[in-house]
């Protein structure tokens, strides 16, 4: 039977607190499209994209509709790239001005899988891809790139670290009159999950199945009414358990139009993604979810704390309410996509610094960030290896999607607008890193004992 | 099947008729209404039955939202909230 407080409250967290699914993302593996020919190859990329994703979109509206949730992108992830331009050889941008195409014709919002995997060290196609990065970026409008330059079993592939300083500062500087947009669309990972659903990190693992239905649900906005009502009193227990009973309900949700989804395209469902991810819309924000935790602003200290208890709160609460948890699931922390992250970086109480703490317990890493328009290739380089040796060492999952301000400097803002909000330039240390990314080579994989 | 019909906005007279009326043209049968009015401010909360709906849901969602501007209306199906609040 239906209760009509249930009801309300499922009302109130759609209507009042910003819940929704954010994306449903189709994968779809493009290994039976490679060809020795390149031209060949993009028309069974094309083809097959177009026909596997045919009806995505209106899926989502007809869920949208069925059950009054929000369904905010529609997106599709593909085998990385470097597979096919590794088979092919030929210019890759190819591929991304293919899936670009094929991304406006299925009617998503993004297309993710402009990706290579090097943690070990580069295939044929893998160093042709990343330098191609920048044109790619610059040349459509839809296409997602990421490049998994370490692992906890591989170690960290220097030589990529150091190409993928490059490639970050020149996808910002071809797109310098769209906001750097570009370098909005790129990450680089450390431990890179197959099957994770969100921009711009998603791609279509090789060990995944031909084609899958993964859904990730967010929800900031409804953990952070859950607390203000229960109020200041309760200890750190009880607000642990409201955010696990809170994870739970937002994952249900997932769950439901993950499956219905799955089987109105005859597509098997892969994975919820239970992650807290915030948009700029007002009360839609991790940072404010760790105010109501107890801290006066974002970046305080106990910052780190909060946010390890909220993420693996997130988790516990999830994982029970769904048949397949994946992707990178818990709390994201961008800054430019969090108005309580941009509050704190304005007024100066959060830094890179406390930021790159705060991803040793986050689900993913530094994200969203904006940098100096002057900041040194080497040193973005250095700032990606910081970050992927905190996801080697923890064996967790590390990201870093900075954005260099070309023209701008520290005060300034660069305004992206819709999701991915807008970010104030935040200062990052200058002295140089560079004689140890020119050294290249790789750093070893770390022991798995002796934990200290 | 059934699905969840509210109604939040100012009051005034002949909304639960309207909705009901709306309901009725589309062959979905009122099974519960619950409803209150605070201050000016009209909240209902009506089950509906849709199993032999001769409609979409959302064509229902959109004759209910012609009928009634001004009023917040959603329909939604009742798996939502099965699935969201219980094992």
């Amino acid at each position: 039977m239906l209760n009509m407080t249930d009801i309300m409250e499922t009302i109130t967290m759609i209507q009042e607190e910003n819940l929704d699914i954010r994306t449903i993302t189709m994968g779809i593996s493009l290994l039976d499209c490679c060809d020795s020919d390149i031209r060949r190859s993009c028309d069974k990329v094309y083809e097959k994209i177009t026909r596997c994703a045919e009806k995505l979109v209106e899926t989502g509206i007809f869920i949208e509709q069925k059950y009054g949730i929000p369904i905010i992108n529609k997106r599709i992830s593909v085998t990385p790239v470097s597979i096919l331009a590794g088979v092919s050889g030929g210019d890759p941008v190819e591929y991304a001005l293919t899936l670009d195409r094929a991304a406006k014709a299925t009617g998503v919002n993004f297309i993710g899988g402009y990706s290579a995997l090097v943690q070990k060290g580069f295939a044929p196609g893998d160093r042709e891809l990343i330098r191609s990065i920048p044109r790619a970026l610059a040349e459509t409008e839809l296409v997602c790139s990421s490049v998994n330059v370490g692992s906890t079993r591989a170690g960290i592939n220097m030589d990529a670290v150091a190409l993928m300083g490059h490639a970050v500062r020149e996808t910002a500087e071809l797109t310098a009159d769209k906001q750097c947009l570009g370098a909005a669309k790129l990450v680089v990972f450390c431990n890179a999950v197959e099957d994770n659903p969100f921009m711009a990190g998603a791609f279509h693992g090789t060990g995944e199945a031909d084609c899958v239905i993964n859904v990730g649900v967010s929800g900031p906005g409804v953990v952070r009414a859950a607390l203000a009502k229960a109020g200041s009193d309760c200890n750190l227990n009880e607000v642990a358990e409201i955010i696990k009973r809170t994870a739970f309900k937002i994952t249900r949700m997932g769950q439901l139009v993950g499956t219905e989804a799955s089987q109105i395209l005859g597509v098997p469902f892969g994975i919820v993604d239970l992650s807290l991810a915030p948009t700029p819309a007002v009360g839609d924000s991790v940072a404010y979810i760790l105010e109501e935790i107890g801290l006066e602003q974002c970046g305080a200290c106990g910052t780190t704390a909060a946010l390890a208890m909220l993420n693996d709160a997130v988790k516990k609460g999830g994982v029970m309410a769904s048949s397949n948890v994946g992707g990178l699931s818990g709390a994201f922390i961008p800054v430019s996509e969090d108005a309580g992250m941009i509050a704190a970086a304005e007024a100066g109480s959060l830094s890179i610094e406390k930021l790159e703490a705060m991803t040793a317990v986050c689900s993913v890493g530094l994200d969203m960030i904006v940098v100096p328009g002057d900041t040194p290739a080497d040193v973005i380089s250095g700032l990606i290896a910081d970050e992927a040796a905190i996801g080697m060492i923890n064996s967790k999952t590390t990201a870093v999607r900075v954005i260099p301000a070309i023209g701008k400097a520290e005060g300034e803002t660069l305004e992206f607008g819709g999701l991915l909000g807008s970010g104030p330039v935040m200062s990052i240390s200058r002295k140089s890193p560079s004689v140890m990314i020119q050294r290249g080579g790789r750093i070893p994989a770390p022991i798995q004992s002796l934990k200290n | 099947m059934k699905a969840v019909v509210t109604v939040i906005g100012k009051d005034m007279v002949g909304i639960l008729a309207s909705v009901s009326g709306a309901c009725a043209k589309a062959n979905a049968n009122v099974i519960e209404v619950t409803q209150s009015v605070l201050q000016e401010f009209f909240a209902m909360v009506m089950v509906v039955d849709i199993s032999q709906m001769n409609c979409e849901l959302c064509q229902l969602q959109k004759q209910l939202a012609e009928a009634n501007p001004g009023m917040t209306i959603h329909v939604m199906h009742e798996d939502i909230f099965n699935s969201m609040h219980r094992i």
